[in-house]
Formats: structure tokens, sequence, C-alpha cells
């Protein structure tokens, strides 16, 4: 009953995730470079701080999916899934570090440790970078598959961090609809596998 | 010193040394166009776009540039001005007023100076046009988010109208109220913000030849999208001090509560004048980015005390301007 790609298809479904999520990069290089842009650093910002965030929203939704779904290949896009919130994590400390600093290291570190909402969201960025580092093949072999699975839960921290990050960015405005909707969706995220590491204890779940 | 005044004249520009808009544009857009290769779409995307927000579409308005109070910067292209704005009425993005701000009805327009006043009256926009005579001024605007432009306003000074009401000895602060219609402004009703949006200064400073009444840009009435019919400037202070499309002129006793100040005090102060020595809570505002200008390639400029306008400094004298910010 479970859709089950055959490796082709799987091969065809990767890439298409592949280039999906290349999009939204694409749009703001071609915003940026047809000068549509009054303010492109800052449009760049936003756009990649917001991407980061539904990437991260995006991965931690592979395994409730495939555990309601019983699609067990949808495991196999969660890398990519992943790095794509690296990437766009790191797109927007680029910005942030060149819109706001031109480069400048120390004065950005200044920044960091001045603005709650910018070390939060700085301490999230930080947390990442291991777990893009570890992501490959060799490196799960390297570390052991228990001290991967218990690096890579770092992202359940990561997650709420970077909601906090937006959230106190957003909350002088009394414009918090967005913010509360990341809180939402990261919150059932996370709560769907609490319950579910409570019920694994008597019942093993089937896949 | 930004503010250049000179007697004779002879370092200001004359309006006929300024390269025509169009020619400036034209020129712009054909290098444009070589650098992206001449890209058909691109071509027909920058034409649709000057078409919808092109200078000429509103009205002309005749004045005379009042040099001792123009800044002598390179002025901000009139596309950039007109489609990013910070208008709260028309929605929270800085490209929504330009997109809905149509559906604002401009006249009739009166605008009712009221309160402590000796002469209390109402003027309707063509009252307002003849109340003095027209100058062109070319201020710097310094939003509080870190963004700068500088734009060639038409108007005169507040004083005028204040000279005309007499205000009382009880009038120590003026207060601007703004439309507030959800019928023309789709953003009202949301929670961001109180409405009416509510601004003010205290009197000196209303009465500082240097506050405009704005009722053009750029030679022109002003685009809806910029606070038409009439709205208010005051340069040394960030952009959103500066009131648009103003109803109410109101002269009271009690420091207004302004907008902005009520929805966050600790980030918004009522004077929130331009100091590069006092920090938004979230962001440093020692430096700007000059719209247009100060782009991937360069550092951020400095933020200039007061906006670079140090004549208004003798009305904070003995003030802490960081327990006043």
């Amino acid at each position: 009953m479970a859709f089950n790609p055959s490796p082709r298809q799987l091969s065809a479904i990767k890439a298409l995730v592949f280039l999906l999520a290349l999009v939204p990069f694409g749009k703001l290089v071609w915003l940026t470079v047809s000068e549509q842009l009054v303010e492109p650093l800052q449009y760049i910002t936003r756009a990649t701080g917001d991407w980061t965030l539904y990437f991260l929203c995006i991965t931690l939704a592979v395994t409730p999916l495939r555990k309601l779904s019983k699609w067990n290949w949808v495991l196999k896009l969660r890398r990519m899934l992943g790095l794509y919130a690296f990437f766009y994590g790191l797109l927007h400390f680029t910005t942030f570090l060149w819109f706001d600093h031109f480069f400048d290291v120390q004065e950005m570190l200044k920044d960091v440790v001045k603005r709650p909402f910018i070390t939060v969201g700085f301490i999230a960025f930080v947390l990442l970078i291991p777990l893009a580092v570890t992501s490959t093949n060799a490196m799960v072999k390297r570390l052991g598959g228990k001290r991967w699975l218990w690096l890579h839960r770092l992202v359940y921290v990561i997650a709420p961090l970077g909601v906090l990050h937006y959230w106190w960015m957003k909350a002088a405005k009394n414009d918090l609809g967005q913010p509360l909707l990341f809180v939402l969706i990261v919150a059932v995220l996370l709560g769907l596998r609490l319950w579910w590491a409570r019920t694994r204890a008597g019942a093993p779940v089937r896949t | 010193m930004l503010i250049k005044r000179s007697p004779n004249g002879i370092d200001l520009p004359f309006s006929s040394e300024i390269t025509p808009r169009e020619v400036f544009e034209d020129r712009r857009r054909f290098i444009k166009q070589l650098a992206l290769g001449s890209i058909a779409g691109s071509a027909l995307w920058e034409m649709a776009n000057r078409e919808a927000f092109a200078q000429g579409v509103n009205p002309k308005l005749a004045a005379k540039l009042n040099p001792s109070y123009s800044a002598l910067d390179k002025q901000t292209a009139y596309k950039d001005a007109t489609t990013y704005n910070n208008f709260y009425e028309f929605g929270t993005d800085k490209g929504d007023p330009a997109e809905n701000a149509h559906t604002l009805k401009t006249r009739p327009w009166t605008v009712s100076i009221e309160g402590e006043v000796k002469k209390p009256f109402t003027l309707d926009i063509d009252a307002l046009l003849k109340l003095a005579p027209l100058e062109e001024r070319v201020y710097r605007l310094r939003c509080v988010e870190g963004w700068s432009m500088v734009i060639p306003w038409v108007g005169y000074s507040l004083s005028e109208i204040i000279k005309k009401a007499e205000p009382t000895g009880n009038a120590k602060y003026v207060e601007f109220v703004t439309l507030a219609d959800r019928k023309q402004m789709p953003g009202v009703g949301s929670r961001v913000l109180q409405w009416p949006y509510v601004e003010g200064l205290r009197m000196d400073e209303a009465n500082h030849p240097l506050t405009l009444l704005t009722l053009g840009m750029y030679g022109e009435t002003l685009p809806n999208q910029n606070g038409a019919p009439v709205r208010i400037v005051v340069p040394w202070k960030y952009g959103f001090k500066s009131a648009k499309s103003i109803v109410k002129i109101r002269f009271v006793k009690d420091q207004p509560r302004t907008a902005w100040n009520v929805s966050a005090p600790q980030e918004y102060g009522f004077y929130s004048n331009v100091n590069p020595n006092v920090d938004h809570p979230r962001w440093s505002q020692a430096s700007e980015r000059r719209i247009g200008e100060d782009g991937f390639l360069s550092r951020k400029r400095k933020t200039l005390m007061f906006n670079g306008y140090n004549d208004v400094a003798s009305l904070y004298s003995g003030m802490d301007l960081k327990k006043f910010y």
C-alpha cells in the first residue's frame, strides 16, 4: 500500500528535491542581479533566515512523516534537507556579517554578545556546524551510529533556538503571527517525538 | 557641517546644472542592459516597473529650491523613494504601500488646526497649497531601521501654520493625527500599532524652520504611498516621526502619546532624534545604508548626529539624550 519507489525513482525524487530546494536561492540571485531589490542585503538576510527555519522544520518533519505514512524512503531525503537548512543558515550568517559588519569579525562578535536575539541565532548556527560536518557516511561510521545519533539530536535544541531568535526579532512590533506559527510547528514536531519515546517502551513501532 | 549656507550661492547646484531625470535614468538603463547582456525579458520588466511608478504620473508642483535648507547629497532615485516605504496603514512590507495605497482618496481632504489655539481653523488642500510660498528642500531621511535616502520635498515651514493659529500659552506640544480609514487603508486594524497613527513634536521643534509641512516631492504632489496629500518631514529625527496623510494638527499641553512610543516604549522614544551614540536595543545606530548607493561592495556610512542638521542642537542643550532618546 505504501508508496515504495524503485532506486531509479528515488534518484529522480532526490534530484527534484535538490532542485526545488535551490529555487529560493535562485530567486534571490535573480532578484539581486536584475536589481529589483531596493535594499538587497536586508532582503537577503530576511529571506535566508526564513528559509533556514523552513528547512529546519521540514527536516524535523521527515521522521514523523515516515512514521505516519509508512514511507520509509523519505528518510533518504533527510540528510539533504538538513544540509539545506545549514546552507541557508550559512547564507543568513554571511549576509549578517556582510550587511551589518562588512566582514569585521570583531565587530560582529561584539554584536553577538550585546544583543540576545543575535546571541541565540548565532548559537543555533554554530551548533549546526558539527551536524553538517558529520553528515557524510564516512563520518557516521567513524563516530559510530549511536554517538552520531546523539550528536544529531542537537537539532532538537537548534530548532527552538532558531524560533526564539525569530520571535525576539519580531517581538517589538507586536507582529507575532509568524513566529507563533513556527512555535506551534516545532512544538508539534518535537512533541510527537516525546510521545513516541514514551510509548515505544510498550509497543515497538511497526514500520 | 552638511547644510550648505552660502550667501552668494556660488557653490550650490543650480537646477539647470542637474542632469534631467529622464536622461540620467536612461543612461542607467542603458548601462544596466549592457551589463545584463540586454536580456529582453529583463528590459521589459524594467519598463513595466517604470510605467507603474514613473515620475510624471502625479501633477506637477512648482516650487523654488531653498538652497540654505538643501543637502548636496546625491538624490535617491524616484523609483526607490516611492516603492520602498514604511506606511503601516497599507501593510508592513516595504513594497505594500506602493502596491496598496491607490485606494487612498486624497481629495477632498481637510486638515483641522485645533486645540490650544486662539484661531482654530480647517483648511482644504487647495488652501494649504496657497498658505505660503512652496519651497523645494533636499533633505536626508534616516529611517530608524538603519537605511537612509535623500529626497527633494516640496512644502513650507510648519511655523507658517503655527503663526496663523496663534497658539495659547498652554500649547506645549503639537500633535499630528493621521487618517485611519479601514475602507481606504487595508493595514488599519492590524494589531501592530494603535490607530490612528499619532506623532508629535515639542513646540520649539515644531517651530524650527527645518520642520517642513510637505505637500510634494520630486517636483510633484506626493504619491499616496509617501503620505499624500499632506505630511510632515522632520529631517533630524528618525523617519517614523514624520507623520503621513495628516488630518489634524492639534496643539496640546501634554506630551502626545505617539504611535511607536506607545507600542514599544523601550525601543522608540518620544524624541527619537537621529543619534549615532544611542543604539536601538536590537541594532546599532552608528551607521546607515544609503539606498541606491551603499551596496554589496561598501561599508555602511557613518550616521551623523541629528542626521547632520546641527542647527537643532540648541533645542536640546542640557538634555541627556541617552535618557530622552
